[in-house]
């Protein structure tokens, strides 16, 4: 056990996966001598060479290309983009050709890659380059996409995914990569897929969140606790698939649900467990689903950020607002 | 002021006109221009070429005549680029991979995949893409099949595969999408061993070469990303032949990548989806490509040897007509598929809610 920071949780994942598979490789924009932009992926070239850890030229369609072929001849690639703005020329790759090759080939070929890119704002960086890009990629069938709120289920979740056969697009966010610490186990452990994690038992009321929003929602359970309050705190972990069962459980006890985003509020990922709600536990309800999401606009510049994330305060007095309907 | 531009822009842009001719052996009166590698193709070669275009164009023809009867799917017509398609393709050896494009379906039966399964792809069933071969299935994507092909060379190079390369195949507008040049890029900057192919039929559906780009040749396309690359003759398929074997050759001796531009025609439509080349083609302009058709080049040759007969045609013909008619009976014959089996074939492991929907299906698809 030792307290480290999300970006160590996952250089500790990479070591542990390239150390496990000789398969494995890891390439993107300034991977190697550099580590990455943010150093997670500092000092493993060192450690496993240039054969399985290397720099690629700046092209994010190349780099899902190749990770598409490395794929189909035997690899397990990691690929990285940089920032989550750019994938956007990599979109065919990832949704066109990788997410559809297993279907494609009736299940006989499959790419097991994993696509690590950070996301997420709050860190102020320039134009274009914190997009909450989740919504779109959930709407693509055959892919994974992953969110880890916290070190511990980051570490866990990304050898789960590597480990997958699956493509699965890991989303790493940059507000936590150096906010959050927490304690770790050396070592190898995983985390399943396709599960949410009750991380706060309550009574009262659900909040269903991911990624960066679960800690926010945490503080809010902690303040409300003081006045009596007990708000139980769902962390999805994969937001495609979601795991509906651990919502509909807690539905059935609590009866009022809180859906949290830092990503604009159309279309994608709370729509998702809305519309699942209702589909699936609406008689549990008594009250509406409260939604709380990042307004429709196009992701703010650095300065308007503060403003447009969703934080503890939002989240408060739309729980407020649901239990007191 | 001094006279003297600093620059002379107007002399390097002429510069980059100064390129050799296409690569030949045969000419269009299949008079023999390369009397050195005409030598190195024994008797029962040159009839096998001859055998492999002839094979393509019943192909063709056959399929066509499926289309009419509305029995096939999406199908990219192949008449005209026979040369080019066998010549390159015969190049190719079983353990090489095989990222085509949507008009190199008779490579990808060359290479293993079998006429039947050729339809269903066309027709749009997954048994169509089960093909055994090294092979993607036939990239829509017009570009995509050169960054993959990029992965695919860097693969073979980290498995030590020895005498292995990746073959893939666009069109002139292909050349055209940013994909194919950071295909190339990528293989040129890791030296895979892959084996980039233009089959440059002179249009994009409707729009012309001219009108893709200023580029004198798209084969220099290939040039700043630092792979040697050349024009041949696209139908000839002797140098089509000699040249993907050379550069086969070069590649597996551990040397990086290679682009090949094949000038070529595509005599009838873009597709068999109705698009009529009329609209966007004259007649004078067509009628010195048919003349440059390969199967009459090669035919002249074996018959002048003694080699090739009409009768002896027509009976190929027969032949192969009467296996695709097999093909396509056999085609019939596959049982369509179900939602449950795409739920299941969408994840290795299936996802919790994807299991209700195979529960689902499945009671559905048993009544
Ligand atoms: C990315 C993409 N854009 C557009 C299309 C539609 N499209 C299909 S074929 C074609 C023309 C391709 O021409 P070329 O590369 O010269 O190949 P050819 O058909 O002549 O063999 C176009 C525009 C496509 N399939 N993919």
């Amino acid at each position: 056990m030792a307290k480290k920071t999300y970006i160590q949780a996952i250089t500790d994942a990479l070591d542990i996966v390239l150390e496990d598979d000789p398969k494995t490789l890891i390439f993107g924009e300034d991977v190697g001598k550099n580590g990455g932009v943010f150093r997670t992926t500092q000092g493993l070239q060192d450690k496993y060479g240039e054969d399985r850890v290397f720099d690629t030229p700046l092209a994010e369609s190349g780099i899902l290309g190749l990770a598409t072929g490395l794929g189909l001849t035997g690899w397990r690639p990691i690929p990285e983009i940089q920032f989550m703005g750019f994938s956007f020329e990599a979109v065919d790759q990832i949704a066109g050709q990788l997410a559809r090759m297993r279907f494609r080939f009736d299940g006989l070929k499959n790419a097991p890659v994993t696509i690590r890119t950070p996301y997420g704002g709050g860190t102020h960086t320039a134009e274009m380059h914190a997009d909450n890009l989740e919504n779109f990629f959930t709407g693509i069938p055959g892919l994974r996409v992953v969110m880890p709120s916290n070190p511990y289920d980051a570490k866990g979740l990304l050898i789960s995914s590597v480990e997958n056969n699956d493509p699965v697009l890991f989303m790493e966010n940059l507000k936590l990569y150096r906010s959050m610490k927490d304690d770790i186990p050396d070592g190898k452990y995983t985390v399943p897929l396709d599960k949410a994690n009750v991380v706060r038992e309550g009574n009262d009321i659900t909040i269903v969140a991911y990624g960066a929003e679960v800690n926010e929602a945490l503080k809010v359970a902690d303040t409300l606790a003081e006045k009596n309050v007990s708000v139980e705190v769902i962390d999805l972990r994969t937001v495609s698939p979601i795991d509906t069962e651990t919502i509909f459980k807690s539905i059935q006890k609590t009866h009022k649900v809180v859906i949290v985003q830092e990503a604009q509020k159309m279309a994608g990922v709370g729509a998702q467990v809305a519309s699942a709600i209702a589909e699936g536990a609406i008689l549990s309800l008594d009250a509406p689903v409260g939604r709380v999401a990042a307004p429709n606009s196009v992701y703010p510049f650095a300065l308007g950020e503060d403003i447009w994330i969703p934080r503890a305060k939002e989240i408060e007095e739309k729980v407020n607002e649901i239990l007191n309907y | 002021m001094a006279n003297k531009p600093i620059v002379d822009f107007e002399a390097i842009k002429n510069n980059l006109s100064n390129v050799s001719k296409p690569i030949q052996v045969l000419n269009e009166n299949a008079e023999i221009t390369d009397q050195e590698i005409f030598d190195t193709f024994s008797d029962d070669d040159l009839v096998e070429f001859m055998k492999k275009m002839v094979w393509e164009r019943a192909l063709h023809e056959q399929t066509m005549n499926f289309s009419r009867q509305g029995r096939m799917g999406f199908y990219a017509p192949t008449e005209g680029e026979e040369a080019s398609e066998m010549g390159t393709v015969l190049a190719m050896k079983k353990q090489d991979y095989l990222l085509p494009a949507y008009r190199d379906v008779p490579q990808l039966i060359q290479h293993g995949a079998t006429v039947t399964e050729a339809y269903l792809w066309s027709r749009g069933h997954v048994v169509g893409n089960k093909f055994k071969a090294r092979s993607m299935m036939p990239q829509i994507i017009i570009g995509a099949a050169y960054v993959e092909a990029a992965g695919v060379g860097l693969g073979i190079k980290k498995n030590k595969e020895e005498d292995t390369i990746a073959f893939t195949y666009t069109g002139d507008g292909g050349t055209s999408q940013g994909d194919s040049y950071e295909g190339m890029n990528f293989a040129g900057a890791y030296q895979a061993p892959v084996l980039f192919i233009v089959q440059n039929n002179g249009f994009a559906i409707s729009t012309p070469r001219v009108k893709q780009t200023a580029a004198p040749t798209l084969a220099q396309k290939a040039v700043a990303a630092g792979i040697p690359s050349v024009q041949v003759d696209g139908m000839d398929i002797l140098a089509c032949y000699a040249v993907a074997k050379a550069a086969r050759d070069y590649m597996v001796a551990g040397n990086g990548p290679v682009m090949i531009e094949t000038l070529t025609y595509r005599f009838g439509a873009h597709s068999s989806a109705g698009d009529d080349p009329k609209r966007y083609r004259t007649k004078e302009q067509e009628q010195p490509w048919f003349e440059k058709d390969p199967l009459i080049r090669l035919r002249k040759v074996l018959e002048d040897k003694g080699l090739w007969s009409e009768e002896q045609e027509d009976k190929l013909v027969d032949e192969y007509k009467a296996s695709f008619k097999e093909a396509i009976k056999e085609a019939d014959n596959v049982a369509p598929d179900k939602v449950s089996d795409m739920l299941k074939r969408t994840f290795e492991i299936p996802t919790p809610e994807m299991k209700q929907e195979i529960d689902k299906f499945e009671a559905k698809e048993s009544k």
